[in-house]
């Protein structure tokens, strides 16, 4: 008897549970599940710096957060844009279109940024773009109520990086410009600081995405005379540019190269004996504090190099989706984005964080010096903060923003 | 930016830097090309797979064999990553690319296209596709020289020279020698070459093989200039490819001195409007195709 009825018992609830009587959050979860698409460069010139780490990092953020949200499954899948920003559009709307993906991060070209981005407010779902860095994702060019610009951008690249080294008497200025929405963001906002400070720029070359000679750019930057040559380009197109500058004998004599976004693994690829005593901003480093040192060590478990602040930014980025989920008891981007811009964003990646209705996330940023080789104490231990500047220092402020939410 | 006369000086010489690998790479796809009759659409990877092995050989190879001090020397290297991607050529030749002998060109294409995509793609899961330093450049090449109008690495100077040597070496066994009258008899009209008692297949092997060999040792030359990645040969390849078509296919000195003068025109457009110097090789290559489509040195068929 006994056995009977607790047969029937779990009859009934399977009937109630296909039938969604007992699945209350049914509604709440769109399709039965919480996809998140981690879509960046997988195979080319920055794919080191974010590629399948960042996959791998939201993969640690779904195991961390438990697998399941709301009692629905969490899935991620992951896909190359090619740094095409046509590549992107495709896969994004295909994602949005049949596959169910709810949210897209990663993202770390700023024309497949923007493509997206775009994609994604007309479908109204929701992008957290921790890879790209031109403004125009949180102002009046690109903007929509949908994306969140989570670790950097070029504003605050430019006028941490640009500010200090005018500070310390870099006054005049040539810029190698990566020839694309972002290396011409950079060039654009690292000027506006350098000409405020007294500083002058007399002179630029536009090369094109993945150069492998920079020779020819690197003489003509020589010979006009400029003290600092600006590298408004990222990932193997900087690793190249610095590496042939020493080989012509540029920047050790009264000139000075600075790199405007570089990050750890480029480091790494150009060794300390090269990269030694250069400056530059960063959003993270893994060996800032005994939360970053932590969770960067299981990272590096996984991944076998240390994490970017694009890595790093695209854990956090996924945790606090999940939690906003958790939090608003849907996955309604609406809901969702709410819950996102009013949340405290404290993790080993942030310090206070803040989503403001731009869309900027909000936090410190780090001026970062390399070490001599003499200072380093292992293979990972490639640099020091110079200075911790405060996101509302750091951050491009709303009076100066352009974004059609902000009221003047 | 104004255009001195030492400026452009200056910017012909790294154009001719950058020349000399495409006089190199392109030597190579035209000596398969005219002897062998394939689009070795696998030549990037070979190149991507010399410069391989001199990095390996110098951070890799002494861990391996228990000897964490040893580097191989980088000109060993330029002696030993030849041969070794020379026989891997020469294994595909024999395994594959001879099967397909009979086909049209088509089936050859595919084939090291599907090659090249596989080696690139085993490559850029092992290694980093920002390229790794390799530090093995020999110090009596560091440095530089004062040429008058400019200062100019050593090492690059080094590199024009052998690369030229080599080019000019190759041109002269294949259109001056007995061996090279042999050769080129030999896709003519292999019958009657066998009947002189000349081993046709092996010397197409071999051909192949020294392609693949010159890909190695422009790969080890520009280890030192370039990171070492594994997208440098595709990279690369795209603009070889306009480079054989505008010197003409199968043109031996046509591919060389079109690779230089293709270098050096690129160089020219660095300083005038740098953005199109990634396009303007396939403007000329346009032009060149409407006017003269056999190529500038091709012969009408």
């Amino acid at each position: 008897m006994n056995h009977f009825m607790s047969r029937t018992a779990l009859l009934i609830a399977a009937l109630a549970a296909s039938s969604g009587l007992v699945g209350a959050a049914k509604d709440k979860i769109s399709d039965g599940v919480v996809k998140i698409g981690v879509l960046t460069d997988m195979s080319g010139v920055y794919s080191t710096l974010g590629g399948k780490g960042t996959q791998v990092a939201v993969e640690m953020a779904v195991k961390d957060f438990g697998g399941t949200i709301l009692g629905k499954p969490i899935q991620v899948v992951g896909a190359d844009h090619q740094n095409k920003a046509d590549i992107a559009s495709a896969k994004a709307r295909e994602w949005f279109d049949n596959e169910k993906v709810d949210m897209i991060t990663g993202l770390l070209n700023s024309g497949c940024a923007l493509a997206v981005q775009k994609i994604a407010g007309d479908k109204k779902r929701i992008v957290m773009v921790t890879g790209a860095a031109t403004t125009d994702l949180t102002n009046k060019a690109a903007w929509t109520p949908y994306g969140i610009h989570y670790v950097y951008d070029t504003y605050a690249l430019g006028k941490v990086t640009g500010q200090a080294v005018v500070q310390h008497g870099g006054k005049s200025w040539f810029f190698l410009t990566a020839d694309y929405a972002f290396g011409q963001s950079l060039e654009q906002n690292t000027t506006k600081f350098v000409t405020q400070l007294g500083g002058k720029v007399v002179g630029s070359v536009r090369h094109p995405l993945s150069t492998a000679d920079f020779s020819s750019y690197l003489l003509q930057a020589q010979s006009s005379g400029a003290q600092i040559i600006g590298l408004a380009n990222a990932g193997g197109d900087t690793i190249n540019a610095i590496k042939q500058a020493r080989e012509f004998g540029i920047g050790q004599k009264g000139q000075r190269l600075v790199g405007l976004l570089i990050f750890d693994t480029d480091i790494k690829s150009l060794g300390l004996n090269v990269a030694q005593g250069m400056q530059f901003t960063s959003g993270f480093y893994w060996d800032r504090d005994d939360a970053a040192r932590a969770w960067s060590k299981r990272f590096y478990a996984i991944h076998k190099a240390m994490p970017t602040m694009d890595q790093a930014g695209a854990y956090s980025a996924t945790m606090n989706y999940l939690k906003a989920i958790k939090a608003a008891g849907t996955d309604d981007p609406d809901a969702v984005m709410v819950k996102l811009k009013s949340m405290d964003i404290s993790d080993f990646f942030a310090v206070h964080g803040k989503i403001r209705f731009d869309g900027r996330m909000v936090h410190d940023m780090y001026l970062m010096e390399v070490k001599k080789p003499s200072e380093s104490k292992g293979e990972w231990d490639l640099l020091k903060i110079i200075r911790t500047v405060p996101g509302d220092e750091a951050f491009m402020p709303l009076s100066e923003s352009t974004c059609p939410a902000v009221k003047k | 930016m104004e255009l001195s006369f030492q400026t452009v000086l200056s910017q012909v010489m790294l154009g001719l830097n950058n020349g000399v690998f495409y006089a190199i790479l392109s030597l190579g796809l035209a000596v398969i090309f005219g002897l062998l009759n394939i689009v070795n659409f696998v030549h990037g990877a070979l190149y991507m797979l010399g410069a391989y092995v001199a990095l390996l050989g110098y951070t890799m190879l002494g861990p391996l064999l228990g000897k964490p001090d040893f580097h191989l020397n980088y000109w060993v290297a330029l002696i030993v990553a030849p041969l070794v991607v020379g026989l891997l050529g020469i294994g595909v030749e024999r395994t594959m690319l001879r099967r397909l002998r009979k086909f049209d060109h088509l089936y050859g294409l595919l084939l090291t296209f599907g090659l090249a995509l596989i080696i690139q793609g085993v490559f850029t899961n092992y290694f980093n596709v920002s390229g790794d330093a390799y530090d093995g450049k020999p110090e009596s090449l560091e440095g530089a020289v004062n040429l008058g109008f400019m200062l100019f690495p050593k090492y690059r100077l080094w590199v024009i020279g052998i690369s030229l040597l080599v080019c000019f070496a190759t041109w002269f066994v294949i259109e001056r020698t007995k061996l090279g009258s042999y050769l080129r008899a030999g896709t003519e009209n292999p019958e009657l070459v066998k009947a002189f008692g000349v081993n046709v297949p092996l010397m197409i092997t071999l051909t192949y093989g020294y392609g693949a060999a010159l890909a190695a040792f422009a790969g080890v030359l520009a280890a030192p200039i370039y990171s070492v990645s594994p997208v440098m040969g595709s990279e690369m390849i795209i603009t070889v490819f306009a480079v054989v078509v505008i010197g003409g296919m199968g043109s031996i000195m046509g591919s060389i001195i079109t690779g230089l003068l293709l270098g050096m025109v690129e160089g020219f457009t660095k300083v005038v409007y740098a953005p199109a110097s990634s396009t303007v090789i396939f403007l000329i290559m346009v032009v060149v195709l409407l006017v003269k489509p056999t190529g500038l040195f091709g012969k009408e068929s």
